[in-house]
């Protein structure tokens, strides 16, 4: 599975980072973790608000940190058996 | 102010009664003026921010740049995008995707600095707080202002045809798929849980920054004497103004505390379009916010850009002064 943050290396993108960090390690998932500040990513994803979180290739929320355990529920419907 | 008058009660009872503090004491005073202030700005933080995050639900950034995009609105697009920066949350996280989003979606550039200098002018705490403390025809006049700064602003940048000052990568970024915002969207007993906890994200945020603010502002009611900054910051000074502009510009700070200690200020003889220029400056005119910029912008535009809302913050705060 592959999980990526893309922010403008703002406090919260780097939270959020951190956190799917905790999460993916905690439930022992075998990730391709990038954390990128490259802007025009974003942009090329039609979004614009950071930080944005990408698993699989798919938008998975933009412009905001979920909280942890929101976090731990979108991670796990992803991952691929 | 009757709709306060509950907390007004509580006040006098928590500073008189429980604290046992002497009535007309400094500390009285100051305490007083705390716990109601406390008491005010957080119903009044709860509500607004509840129906802004409930506003941007519906009407999500994405929306916006469709509409701008989609429509020929003769001159009506700066307004819309100066409201929509009003009800956006401005974070620095994403003033930059959100340029280059715009200018994607060919918004011209002077629409896309309209909204750019709208969104930290105007945002829901200080609109709670300017609701709490000064009532609602200044922050109707508040608002009006920070609309007008980025509209005229705005125009202004897109006269001086500056697109070439625009750092050069952003015009190359090629991105076929615009987002164009979730259209379905949930009824509102639906989604509320979702939309509170919004809200409540925002106001942690922020609860620190308020009482601070607020403490400071006590402090200053109940220990400084009204001719203390009467001497310095008073009408009589035309240069307060841009002077209060200038020294806001190294502040880092937070326009929730800063707002309450404004207030305080003001009781104290500080002119209101002094304070009103100063918070405005802090929140509208940060280096950080500078440095982020810089990286899409060369530093001509960054200049003017600076330059426009500037002398905007400094007439705002010459007319308030005026009018009060």
């Amino acid at each position: 599975m592959k999980i990526q943050v893309l922010g403008s290396g703002c406090p919260s993108c780097k939270n959020l980072h951190q956190t799917v960090i905790k999460i993916v390690n905690n439930l022992n998932l075998v990730a391709e973790l990038e954390y990128s500040t490259d802007v025009s990513k974003i942009v090329e994803l039609g979004v614009m608000t950071s930080p944005v979180l990408v698993i699989n290739d798919e938008l998975v929320s933009a412009g905001k940190v979920p909280n942890k355990s929101e976090l731990e529920k979108i991670i796990s419907e992803r991952i691929q058996k | 102010m009757s709709l306060f008058h509950p907390f007004e009660l509580v006040s006098n009872w928590l500073t008189f009664t429980i604290f046992n503090i002497e009535q007309g004491s400094q500390l009285a005073s100051s305490v007083h003026f705390f716990i109601y202030d406390a008491l005010k700005i957080f119903l009044l933080i709860l509500l607004i921010t509840h129906f802004m995050s409930t506003l941007r639900y519906y009407l999500p950034i994405e929306k916006l740049r469709v509409f701008l995009t989609k429509r020929k609105l003769f001159g009506l697009d700066y307004f819309f995008a100066t409201i929509f920066g009003a009800i956006t949350p401005f974070c620095s996280c994403s003033s930059i995707p959100l340029f280059i989003g715009f200018l994607q979606a060919r918004i011209p550039l002077g629409v896309t600095f309209a909204f750019m200098i709208t969104s930290p002018l105007i945002n829901e705490v200080a609109i709670a707080l300017f609701l709490g403390i000064f009532g609602w025809q200044i922050t109707l006049l508040y608002i009006g202002a920070g609309i007008l700064i980025g509209m005229i602003g705005g125009f202004i940048l897109g006269k001086l045809k500056m697109e070439k000052y625009v750092a050069d990568f952003v015009w190359k970024i090629d991105s076929k798929n615009q987002n164009q915002g979730n259209n379905k969207k949930e009824s509102l007993i639906k989604v509320f849980p979702k939309i509170s906890q919004e809200a409540f994200s925002i106001i942690k945020k922020i609860v620190v920054y308020i009482i601070i603010g607020i403490g400071i502002g006590a402090v200053i009611h109940g220990y400084i004497p009204e001719e203390f900054f009467d001497k310095y910051l008073g009408n009589n000074n035309f240069w307060s103004v841009p002077l209060a502009t200038i020294l806001a510009v190294p502040m880092y700070a937070n326009a929730s505390s800063v707002i309450p200690i404004i207030e305080s200020l003001v009781t104290k003889g500080v002119p209101l379009g002094t304070g009103l220029a100063f918070m405005m400056a802090v929140v509208g005119l940060s280096l950080p916010e500078a440095l982020i910029l810089k990286k899409v912008l060369k530093w001509q535009l960054l200049l003017t850009f600076f330059a426009v809302v500037t002398v905007g913050i400094i007439i705002i705060g010459y007319l308030f002064n005026f009018l009060f």
